[in-house]
């Protein structure tokens, strides 16, 4: 067996992955409306580049910034521009969003055609081709992919990591996707290397997907700079600091970058983005979601095009076996709770997760015994305990000379809690009012 | 849809793990022992433990009531609590012995200080140093295993008592040592069967080895080179007898492990046991009492926080 790689701390949280890991991708129906948030990334929002009443077609720009740190969104069907409001996205905040009724058509737009072989491609053409496709990181946090990959001059990036570590819970996105398309994500990953000048490719999977590591290993097995990396299972293995201490030793000073280190991590998803931006020209509109949990009644792995509303998507797959308690979406671990179905899947939707009201149930927090077992599995080796007692006395300063602020969110202290606290609420409340003091001062 | 969904912040999942799981855990590991005692010291160890559980949990229930505070009861911290006052006093104590121990551990070292969580020393032993102080003759009549109270009891000396010389009885054989056949408090004799609960808590993940390990490592080499009074003399039996008689395993697995009243750092949990271990060697070989186990966890209870607050972990990738 090969050596597994993984890093100080984590948890162990049951995978949840049985109901769509055997189950094969397919394609959601074509949506009649979709509602294209025009922000669905960290940076710059969008400006409209429609009007309504407009006639759009697949992969067309709809909108764009000027700004660095941005990236255009594009419409993922054919049809009539309804209307452009405010309306909820699964960010959790109320979003302009574009919202298209589709002719049925299923129109290509004039400017979607395949950019040439990789090897014809120069580093800027690549970057241009991320940048117009609009992709953001796929796994969650939706960094635009252009700004990624271009780096300050001073900082030398040597490694590129991609992340097919899924440690979430529940999710299986990314898992058939390797099965699936594992050439796709190769040459992502080459066409990302390419762009940024680097020589050295890692694939990091957890060692509870073997199927995954033996298909992308025999698919980068013609290329010798591209490792596929063990992980041992572990929550959260998929952060990209956790990844980058496990493939590569290094670790990433708190409070840094990646690239302080030489390291750009990508998600597997936004390599298979990459590669499909490169061959067919079809920007970032649709993405594997995984649909699943306890109160859906056919969990399933679907093709979504962006901007379908997961009310649409869950009843593809059945709709709710029992009275959904909580939708999230993302994983069980890191994804944002909705308070209502009717919002739009957006580039960075990894899955939607359905609980039932059980398993929604929050549990009354009881006094903190001490256990110390926060501290035990803290991944960036925090007191969560200390951090939340300061926080929900409103002592934030204290709070911050426990280092509040280098607190990933993964919230395995809050999982692993014996007498339920909410750990990982009060750390965010802190860090809130930390930076927000700093702002002000 | 009708709009019930929760949106709270994540996590969405939580474990399987309570409190009272963690304390039903430690009344598990704590089972052998408390038959051991009974098979030692027959019905009065039974009448003893049931006094001293029911008066914590009594206790506790009363005490919330009064202060106004939810009643946790069925946490089962008080239970184990009791259990502990118990393994702390000889069999032979009279039964209002284990009632006021109780009392006082789950009312003054307790509640007082906040409830579950904010005892700053271990409840238990706190209480056991108020007994022995209050009545150090009840506290320290010892009688032989096998032998009942109400009966036949043959008083007895305590191993350590022996073995520093305050008593000229016979010192009783390892084996007897290691098993618990010999005179003590309820639940501390049995060497043996302390450490197999120790090892369940390890299993189950309550305790670490930090503390239990560096406790009785300490004590050990120590005792292998230090006779009484700090004498220079090695010798290995002697180390022995000091690790399996009076109540270091007791101290070392159930009672330094304590949750609220040691560090919660890894380097500050192997400070505290290896401070507790030297305090321990101290009070046995130059102090005027043989047993120094609860003394020393007391003491490094008190010196706890200032250990947490000295031995902050270092944040991942921290850059000082």
């Amino acid at each position: 067996m090969k050596k597994r790689f993984t890093f100080r701390g984590g948890i162990h949280p049951p995978h949840f992955k049985e109901a769509t890991e055997n189950v094969a991708v397919e394609r959601a129906k074509e949506p009649q409306i979709v509602t294209i948030p025009l922000h669905q990334h960290i940076g710059a929002s969008c400006e409209p580049l429609v009007k309504v009443g407009d006639k759009v077609k697949i992969g067309q720009k709809i909108g764009g910034a000027q700004a660095f740190v941005s990236a255009p969104v594009h419409s993922s069907i054919a049809g009539t521009v309804k209307k452009i409001v405010s309306l909820p996205s699964s960010t959790g905040s109320n979003t302009m969003s574009i919202v298209i009724e589709s002719d049925g058509s299923n129109e290509i737009h004039e400017d979607v055609k395949p950019k040439g072989k990789l090897h014809s491609l120069s580093k800027e053409k690549i970057l241009e081709i991320i940048k117009e496709a609009g992709i953001t990181g796929m796994g969650g946090a939706g960094f635009p992919t252009f700004v990624k990959l271009s780096p300050p001059p001073e900082k030398t990036i040597d490694t590129i990591i991609l992340n097919g570590a899924e440690c979430e819970p529940y999710l299986t996105a990314d898992h058939r996707l390797m099965l699936e398309s594992p050439k796709k994500i190769v040459l992502g990953l080459k066409a990302i290397m390419k762009a940024v000048g680097v020589r050295k490719g890692y694939i990091g999977i957890e060692d509870n997907k073997p199927d995954a590591i033996e298909i992308m290993e025999k698919a980068a097995i013609n290329d010798p700079h591209i490792e596929v990396v063990v992980l041992k299972t572990k929550y959260p293995q998929g952060d990209e600091k956790r990844l980058i201490n496990a493939a590569t030793g290094r670790i990433v000073p708190s409070g840094g970058l990646p690239m302080d280190v030489g390291v750009i991590v990508n998600n597997v998803g936004t390599a298979f983005a990459v590669a499909d931006a490169i061959e067919t020209g079809m920007p970032l509109v649709e993405r594997v979601v995984t649909v699943t949990g306890s109160a859906v009644k056919e969990p399933k792995n679907l093709i979504v095009k962006v901007g379908t509303s997961f009310k649409e998507i869950i009843e593809q797959c059945g709709g709710y076996k029992q009275k959904p308690g909580k939708i999230i979406s993302g994983g069980p671990m890191m994804g944002i709770a909705q308070y209502t179905d009717e919002v739009p899947v957006i580039k960075g939707t990894s899955g939607i997760l359905v609980l039932n009201e059980k398993e929604a149930h929050i549990p009354n927090p009881q006094a903190c015994i001490r256990c110390g077992k926060c501290v035990d599995i803290c991944p960036v080796n925090l007191q969560p305990l200390f951090i939340s007692q300061f926080s929900m006395k409103r002592m934030y300063d204290e709070a911050e000379g426990y280092q509040a602020l280098a607190c990933i969110e993964c919230g395995s202290c809050s999982y692993i809690c014996p007498s339920k606290r909410p750990l990982l609420h009060s750390i965010r409340m802190a860090k809130r009012e930390i930076i927000s003091k700093r702002k002000k001062s | 849809m009708d709009n019930n969904l929760i949106a709270s912040s994540s996590p969405h999942l939580r474990s399987n793990e309570t409190i009272s799981r963690v304390m039903l855990d430690v009344l598990i590991a704590l089972l052998p022992a408390a038959i051991g005692s009974i098979w030692f010291f027959g019905l009065d160890a039974v009448i003893l433990i049931s006094l001293a559980i029911g008066a914590a949990v009594i206790s506790e229930w009363i005490c919330q009531r009064v202060m106004n505070r939810p009643v946790s009861i069925n946490d089962l911290s008080a239970a184990v609590t009791g259990l502990l006052v118990a393994f702390n006093i000889p069999p032979t104590a009279p039964w209002w012995i284990p009632v006021i121990g109780s009392a006082f551990a789950i009312i003054i070292v307790k509640q007082l200080f906040g409830g579950l969580g904010h005892n700053f020393m271990n409840p238990a032993l706190a209480a056991r140093a108020m007994l022995l102080a209050s009545w150090p003759v009840t506290m320290t009549n010892w009688i032989q295993p096998g032998t009942q109270v109400s009966a036949d009891a043959v008083s007895s000396a305590t191993t350590l008592a022996i073995l520093s010389g305050d008593s000229k009885a016979a010192l009783p054989s390892l084996t007897d040592v290691f098993f618990g056949n010999v005179a003590g408090c309820l639940g501390e004799t049995s060497a043996f069967l302390l450490i197999i609960g120790g090892i369940y808590l390890l299993y189950r993940g309550v305790i670490n080895w930090r503390i239990p390990f560096t406790y009785i490592a300490t004590v050990a080499v120590f005792t292998l080179v230090f006779g009484e009074a700090f004498a220079v003399d090695l010798d290995p039996t002697r180390m022995i007898y000091h690790i399996l008689a009076g109540g270091l395993m007791l101290g070392a697995f159930y009672m330094a492990t304590d949750y609220s009243s040691s560090p919660i750092s890894a380097r500050g949990q192997v400070i505290f046991g290896i401070g507790c271990g030297l305090i321990t060697i101290v009070i046995r070989l130059q102090g005027g009492y043989p047993e120094g186990v609860s003394y020393a966890i007391l003491l490094m209870n008190l010196a706890a926080p200032l250990i947490d607050k000295y031995t902050k972990p270092k944040v991942f990738g921290e850059v000082k």
